[in-house]
């Protein structure tokens, strides 16, 4: 094996670098964001507001990234109403594509997690809030949200490194990420082995200080509990 | 009824091929899981290095690298090792080959972790009788922990599986006859991108549901010695 192909060529894996971590950022956020509504709709005591998420999430989590994405970048342009729509700039852009993927795929899979912690409070809390006189409102707010969030930390980091490796399907549509890099380059220098075997080692280290910045995180937003650790149900 | 433009039996040929990619990988992978998870729990400091090196690499890069990487990289490794015995003819690997090499490395690296935390919830007490019985130790193993680390093992391996089922869609990139690549096929001559790749993703989610089924009975059998009393 021949490594001196990888310094040549480190500059435009660590451009592909960046393209993935703009991926996964980017539907991190919009995907929490979702996540939120869809998590508390998931709770909710009324059978059909939770059938839709229930529904929404096992579609996400039942079946294959790369057959969501191909849903969104191939499937959409079959309709002419959305190649005529104002929408279709977007939907022609396979970054956007791989964005609107990811995204609904994350909020599917954070949503549970969110569900998870909040049924992980216990039940004396929400007595506790109910008997100060809080309102719903107020609870969610004050006790049930900021408590949720320490919990789940340790899955939500998972969760992000789990989106890290899924970003590497975007080169599946021609997006130049890490792996779509790696992919050009080495149909360029047929040196199959040394590059992606260097694009592996870039996310390795990615995934290295993804985890250790939410060790921090953890260490901080948990810290009132010392040394007590709380169990997190585990992401199916 | 959708009319799928006789691409349905092309369909089902490929839900077969992702079912066997799915179930030879999870028998290569339960193997090196239980392989990772006892050098895990070695007390030769080399071994857990060589482990948990195996456990931190696969499961820091992406599956869809790992494919590649064993795709386009086992020819060459394959012939290095076979010129060394003097065979200098072409090999090729196929993509079925390298599915399973790499989704059987992905899901023993994560099946590691699983049946170590079950192999260390199993109390010294049990080993010690089954010591005390005069049992050796491959027949203690079979006997008595591997009976117990399965139960405890199983929801985990269960989850892991359905994740796995979903990754052998990534061999379809390397150009596995999977449900996957029949879909795009099917795409590429009608140009109904949505409806094939919405049929493709209902067929996963029926095999997803098949085997969460399967599984659920699995662990029902496997804790029968429990619910008894």
């Amino acid at each position: 094996m021949d490594f001196s192909v990888v310094v040549e060529y480190f500059p435009r894996l660590l451009e592909g670098a960046w393209v993935s971590l703009q991926l996964v950022l980017i539907s991190i956020v919009l995907g929490g964001i979702f996540a939120l509504p869809i998590a508390l709709a998931r709770i909710s005591p009324v059978a059909w507001i939770r059938a839709v998420p229930f529904a929404y999430i096992f579609f996400f989590r039942g079946t294959p990234l790369l057959v969501q994405i191909f849903l969104v970048y191939y499937g959409a342009s079959q309709f002419d109403a959305v190649r005529e729509s104002f929408l279709w700039p977007i939907l022609r852009e396979p970054f956007w594509c791989a964005i609107i993927a990811f995204t609904l795929n994350t909020s599917a899979y954070t949503a549970e997690i969110f569900r998870g912690a909040i049924q992980a409070i216990p039940q004396g809390e929400v007595e506790a809030c109910k008997v100060i006189g809080m309102t719903k409102f107020q609870m969610y707010r004050r006790v049930l949200l900021p408590r949720a969030f320490g919990i789940v930390l340790p899955a939500y980091g998972n969760e992000i490194i789990l989106m890290l490796k899924g970003s590497a399907l975007a080169s599946t549509i021609t997006i130049l990420d890490l792996t779509g890099m790696a992919r050009t380059i080495i149909a360029r220098t047929y040196t199959p082995m040394e590059i992606f075997l260097a694009a592996g080692a870039i996310y390795l280290v990615i995934s290295i200080v993804i985890i250790a910045i939410f060790r921090q995180i953890e260490l901080r937003q948990n810290r009132y509990l010392g040394t007590l650790s709380i169990k997190v149900p585990d992401k199916g | 009824m959708i009319d799928l433009h006789g691409f349905g039996d092309q369909l089902l040929q490929g839900a077969v091929v992702t079912l066997e990619l799915a179930l030879s990988s999870l028998f290569v992978g339960l193997i090196l899981g239980l392989l990772g998870a006892s050098a895990k729990l070695s007390s030769i400091a080399v071994i857990r290095w060589i482990a948990n090196g195996y456990t931190t690499i696969i499961r820091g890069i992406p599956e869809l690298l790992t494919v590649l990487i064993i795709y386009f990289g086992a020819t060459s490794v394959l012939m290095a090792i076979a010129g060394l015995f003097g065979y200098d003819e072409y090999i090729e690997v196929g993509a079925f080959a390298a599915g399973v090499t790499a989704l059987g490395l992905t899901f023993g690296a994560y099946a590691t972790e699983v049946f170590r935390g079950a192999l260390q919830s199993i109390p010294k007490g049990q080993h010690e009788a089954a010591i005390a019985l005069g049992m050796g130790p491959i027949r203690k193993f079979y006997r008595i922990i591997l009976p117990q680390v399965w139960r405890i093992a199983l929801p985990g391996l269960g989850n892991l599986f359905l994740v796995l089922l979903k990754d052998t869609a990534l061999v379809s990139v390397v150009g596995l006859d999977d449900i996957m690549r029949k879909a795009n096929i099917a795409v590429s001559s009608t140009k109904q991108a949505f409806l094939f790749y919405l049929v493709a993703a209902f067929m996963y989610l029926a095999l997803t549901i098949i085997s969460m089924v399967f599984v659920s009975y699995m662990e029902k059998r496997a804790s029968r010695g429990l619910n008894r009393g």
